[in-house]
C-alpha cells in the first residue's frame, strides 16, 4: 500500500542574526545552515494497518507526513502510495487520502458544520449517494447529530476534533493521516477519538498513520510503531517488542505491617518509603521480581503487593535519551 | 512619569525590529509623494492668477506629509487596545498602577514616534537631493524651523488626543473597523491630507478652520514653508494648546465614563 | 465554477455572522473613495482642467479604475490576504485537496464589503457619462466593458504576484501596495498628466495605461489614427494575467520543495 524508499530531504535555514550590523549584512548575503530533516528513510505499510509515528519535536515526523500527503517534494528517494507518487500527481492522489492536522482546522469557522461538509462534498466531487451513506454512518458512530447545525467556533475542542475527522472521512479515503489528533483534548474526548479511530480502521479498513506525543494514543491504537529521531528511523516494529526490549524496569508496590527500617535490596532502588508502604523500582537485568518478593517477605509481614510494568511513556523517554535525540 | 517613559522606550525598541517593514514604508511614501507632486504639477501647468499656495510650498507640504505620515494618520492603530476593549480583557488594564488614559496615551504616542523616527529621515534626506521640481526646500529662516518643530510636536500631541476618542468610541460601537473608518475618512479630509486646505473652496475651509484636525498636519506643514507667517504661527500654537487641553479633558471624562460602564457590567 | 459559488455561499454566511461590522465596513468602503472623489471635485473647481482633460472625463477615468479595483478586491481578496494563509500553514491544507490551488485560494476569501466601493464608482460612472457628450456605439460600449475587465485582470494579476512573493518572504511585502493602491490612485487620472517615464512604466510594464488612457481617448473621440488599435488595447491588461499565473506556479513549486 505504502512503500517508502531512501527518502531524503534537507532544508536551508537562514542563520538568525541579531544586531544592526548583522542584519544589514544579511540583506546582501544570507548565511544558511543545512538541516537534514530526513535521512534515507525506508519503510512499507500494508493495507489496514494502524502505524504510530513517534519521535521528539523536530525529528522529521511532519516532514515525512508532508511528503506522503503530497505537500512537499523530497530531495531523493521514492514513495509509492496506491500506485501514485504523491508529489507528482497531487490532484488525483489527494482524492484518495484524508489528512487531519490536529492544530489546524479544515472546517469553516463561522458556519454550521454541515455547510462545511457540503462544501467538502463539492471539493472532492463525492457522488450524492456515497456522501449520504458516509454522512449517516459518521453521524451515527461519532454522535454528531447535535453538532451538525452549530458553527464550528461554538464547538469544544473535542467536538471539533470529531467533526474534523468526520470531514476527512467523507470522501472515503483509503489512507488517513492523523497529525496529533488528540492534542489539547480532555481525557474523555481523547478516549472517544481513539475509539472512533479504531472503529473506522476495523470497519472500513482505512489505513491509518498517526503522529502523536501521547503514548497512550499509541498504546490504544497502534500495533506498530515507527520511531524517528534526527531524520532516521530508529525503530520499526511491534509496540510490545519495544516494551520487552527496552522496558527493563518494573515497579513493585508493597503494603506491610509497621516496619521502622528502610529496605536495602540489591538490584532495586527505593522510590518511596514509609513505615507502612514502599515502592521499588526493579532492574530486571540484575535481579528477578520473584527474588525481590522473597527477600521482602523475609523481612516484613506483607499485606498487599502490586507489580507494574514500566509505563510506555518512560520507555520512550529512556529511548530518546539513549539515542540522544 | 517613569512608567510612561519606559512604555515609550519599549515601543521604540520594538518598532526598530521591523526594519524591512519600515524600508517598504519609505519606498511607498516616496511613490505617493512623487505621484501627488506630479498631479499638482499638472494642475499648476496652467496659468493661475494668484494661486492660494505656490507649487513650491505645496511640494514642501507633500514631502512633509509623506515623512510624518505616522504623526498625522488617524487610521494608524493599535490592535492590542482594540482587542482589550472588545474582548473585555480591559479589566486587567485596570489593575495597572497608573492612570489608564495616561498609559494608553503614552503607548500610542510611542508607537507613532518610533514609526516616524524610522521613516522620516530617509525620506527627508533623499527629498532634499531630488532634482527640480521635486526637491524639498529648507524653511525660509531658522525661527520658522523652530516654530515648525514646536507646531509639529503639539500637532502630534493633539492627534494622539484625538485618536484616543477612536478607542473610547469602540467601547460603545464594539467595532474597531467602523470607528476607524468614520474617524479616518472625516479626520483625514479635514486635516488637509486629501487636498491641502488652501486649495479647498472657501466654505469648506471655514469648516476646516473650526475643527482641531488641521492643526495636526496642515498647520505645521505650512508653518515650515512660511506660507503661514510667524505671528500667525504663534497664534496657532496657542490654539493648539487650547484644543489639547480641551480634548485631553474630554477624553479623560469620556474614558472614565466608559470604564465605569465596563466595571458595572463586570466585563 | 459551481464550486466557486459554493465557496461564495459559505463566505457570505460567515460574513453575515458579523452583521454590524459588515455594514460599517461596507459604508466605509463607500465613503473612502467618496472623500477622494470630493477632493478631485474641489481641485477641478479651483483649477478647471488638468492638461486638457475636464472634470467629467477624469471622473469617468476615476470610476473605471475604482470599479475595477473594487471587483478584483471582491474576488481576488484571497491572494491579497495570502500572507496569512502561508503564515499559519493553511496552505498545506490547500495542497491536500484535489482541486487547483488557484480556485481554492480564490475561494478562500471574498470581500463582500467592497460592494460599497463598487456602488460608489457606479454612481460616479453614471454621473460622468450623463455629462459627457459621447457618440455612443456598440463598439464603444464594448470598449468600456473591456476597460473594466482589463483593470480587474491587472489588479488580480498584481495580487497574485504579491501572493507569490509570500512563498519567499513575508517581510516588507507592503512595497507591493505601490503597484496596487498606488496604481489605483495613479490611474484615477489619465496617465498622460504624469512624467514620461511614469506613463511608460504604467503602460508597458504594468499596463494601466491600456485601461484608462488609450481606450479612454477612443471613447472620448480624442484618438488619432486607427480606432481599432485603441479599442483593443485593454486586451493587454487581460494578457497581463498570464505571466502572473505562471509565476504563481513557480512559487507553488518553490513552496513544495522548501516547505517554508
Amino acid at each position: 500500500m505504502i512503500t517508502v524508499e531512501g527518502l531524503s530531504k534537507s532544508f536551508k535555514v537562514p542563520k538568525r542574526s541579531s544586531g544592526l550590523r548583522q542584519a544589514t549584512k544579511a540583506l546582501f548575503h544570507r548565511e544558511h545552515t543545512i538541516v537534514d530533516a530526513l535521512k534515507d528513510i525506508s519503510f512499507s505499510i500494508e493495507p489496514g494497518e494502524i502505524v504510530g509515528y513517534i519521535g521528539p519535536n523536530g525529528a522529521g515526523k511532519s516532514t515525512t507526513i508532508k511528503v506522503m500527503s503530497g505537500i512537499l517534494v523530497p530531495d531523493a528517494g521514492t514513495c509509492t502510495i496506491m500506485g501514485y507518487t504523491p508529489w507528482k500527481d497531487r490532484v488525483s492522489y489527494v482524492q484518495n487520502i484524508g489528512v487531519v492536522f490536529g492544530q489546524r482546522s479544515q472546517l469553516w469557522w463561522d458556519v454550521p458544520v454541515i455547510d462545511s461538509f457540503e462544501l467538502l462534498r463539492d471539493i472532492y466531487k463525492i457522488p450524492e449517494v456515497e456522501y449520504k451513506d458516509n454522512l449517516d454512518l459518521l453521524v451515527e458512530t461519532l454522535e454528531l447529530q447535535s453538532l451538525l447545525h452549530s458553527p464550528v467556533r461554538q464547538l469544544s475542542l473535542g467536538q471539533r476534533m470529531r467533526c474534523e475527522i468526520a470531514a476527512s472521512l467523507l470522501p472515503s479515503p483509503k489512507i488517513l493521516f492523523l497529525d496529533e489528533p488528540t492534542i489539547g483534548l480532555d481525557a474523555v474526548s481523547k478516549i472517544a477519538v481513539r475509539q472512533f479511530i479504531n472503529t473506522i480502521n476495523k470497519e472500513k479498513g482505512v489505513t491509518i498513520i498517526l503522529t502523536t506525543h501521547d503514548m497512550f494514543d499509541i498504546e490504544a491504537l497502534a500495533d506498530r510503531v515507527l520511531l524517528i529521531g534526527k531524520g532516521s528511523i530508529l525503530y520499526d516494529g511491534k509496540l510490545n517488542e519495544l516494551r520487552n526490549r527496552f522496558g527493563t524496569h518494573k515497579t513493585i508496590t508493597v503494603d506491610y505491617r509497621e516496619h521502622a527500617k528502610r529496605f536495602d535490596i540489591p538490584g532495586t532502588s527505593l522510590l518511596s518509603w514509609s513505615s507502612e508502604r514502599a515502592i521499588f523500582s526493579v532492574d530486571t537485568e540484575q535481579t528477578m521480581v520473584s527474588e525481590v518478593i522473597t527477600q521482602l517477605s523475609n523481612q516484613v509481614e506483607l499485606i498487599d503487593i502490586s507489580i507494574d510494568a514500566q509505563p510506555i511513556e518512560d520507555i520512550i523517554v529512556q529511548l530518546y535519551k539513549e539515542y540522544q535525540i | 512619569m517613569k512608567p510612561y517613559s519606559s512604555v515609550l522606550k519599549l515601543r521604540l525598541l520594538n518598532g526598530m525590529q521591523y526594519r524591512s517593514a519600515a524600508l517598504a514604508g519609505v519606498a511607498t511614501q516616496f511613490f505617493w509623494g512623487f505621484m501627488y507632486i506630479m498631479i499638482f504639477e499638472a494642475f499648476y501647468d496652467q496659468v493661475l492668477h494668484n494661486p492660494p499656495i505656490s507649487l513650491k510650498e505645496l511640494i514642501v507640504y507633500l514631502w512633509l506629509q509623506q515623512s510624518f505620515l505616522a504623526f498625522i494618520m488617524l487610521w494608524f492603530r493599535d490592535n492590542e487596545l482594540f482587542d482589550l476593549i472588545t474582548t473585555g480583557n480591559i479589566a486587567y488594564e485596570l489593575c495597572r498602577p497608573c492612570g489608564i488614559y495616561g498609559y494608553w496615551y503614552a503607548k500610542l504616542l510611542a508607537q507613532r514616534l518610533s514609526s516616524a523616527l524610522l521613516r522620516c529621515f530617509p525620506i527627508l534626506i533623499v527629498a532634499f537631493f531630488l532634482p527640480q521640481p521635486y526637491r524639498m526646500t529648507l524653511p525660509p529662516s531658522f525661527t520658522t524651523f523652530l516654530l515648525f518643530l514646536v507646531t509639529l510636536m503639539f500637532g502630534l500631541f493633539l492627534l494622539v488626543a484625538i485618536s484616543m476618542f477612536i478607542y473610547i468610541s469602540v467601547f460603545i460601537t464594539l467595532s474597531p473597523v467602523g470607528s476607524l473608518l468614520v474617524f479616518g475618512v472625516i479626520g483625514e479630509f479635514f486635516a488637509g491630507l486629501v487636498i491641502p486646505i488652501p486649495l479647498m473652496p472657501s466654505w469648506l475651509q471655514e469648516i476646516a478652520y473650526m475643527l482641531p484636525l488641521r492643526l495636526t498636519a496642515d498647520f505645521p506643514f505650512r508653518v515650515y514653508s512660511g506660507h503661514i507667517p510667524q505671528d500667525e504661527a504663534l497664534m496657532g500654537i496657542l490654539l493648539q494648546l487650547v484644543w489639547l487641553a480641551i480634548l485631553v479633558l474630554l477624553g479623560r471624562i469620556a474614558l472614565n465614563k466608559a470604564l465605569q460602564k465596563v466595571v458595572v457590567q463586570g466585563g | 465554477m459551481s464550486l466557486y459559488f459554493n465557496y461564495l455561499f459559505i463566505l457570505f454566511k460567515s460574513q453575515m455572522q458579523y452583521r454590524t461590522s459588515f455594514w460599517l465596513l461596507t459604508i466605509g468602503q463607500f465613503l473612502v473613495p467618496l472623500s477622494l472623489f470630493a477632493g478631485l471635485y474641489f481641485l477641478f473647481e479651483r483649477f478647471g482642467q488638468i492638461k486638457g482633460w475636464d472634470f467629467y472625463e477624469v471622473a469617468l477615468c476615476f470610476a473605471v479604475i475604482h470599479m475595477a479595483f473594487a471587483i478584483s478586491e471582491c474576488f481576488a481578496r484571497g491572494f491579497d490576504a495570502f500572507s496569512s494563509l502561508v503564515h499559519n500553514g493553511d496552505f498545506d491544507r490547500v495542497l491536500v485537496r484535489p482541486r487547483s490551488t488557484i480556485v481554492q485560494v480564490l475561494g478562500s476569501k471574498f470581500e463582500f464589503t467592497r460592494f460599497g466601493r463598487l456602488l460608489q464608482s457606479v454612481l460616479v460612472l453614471v454621473w460622468a457619462l450623463n455629462n459627457l457628450a459621447i457618440e455612443w456605439s456598440v463598439i464603444k460600449a464594448i470598449t468600456l466593458c473591456l476597460m473594466i475587465i482589463s483593470g480587474v485582470s491587472i489588479f488580480a494579476g498584481l495580487f497574485i504576484l504579491a501572493a507569490t512573493l509570500c512563498f519567499w518572504t513575508i517581510q516588507g511585502l507592503e512595497v507591493v501596495n505601490i503597484f496596487t493602491d498606488g496604481g489605483r490612485e495613479m490611474a484615477q487620472y489619465p496617465l498622460n498628466i504624469y512624467q514620461k517615464w511614469v506613463t511608460r512604466f504604467f503602460t508597458f510594464v504594468i499596463p494601466f495605461g491600456t485601461v484608462n488612457y488609450l481606450p479612454l481617448m477612443y471613447i472620448l473621440g480624442k484618438s488619432e489614427g486607427n480606432d481599432l488599435l485603441y479599442m483593443l488595447t485593454p486586451v493587454a491588461g487581460i494578457v497581463f494575467l498570464l505571466p502572473c499565473l505562471l509565476v504563481w506556479h513557480i512559487g507553488v513549486r518553490h513552496y513544495r520543495s522548501t516547505g517554508s
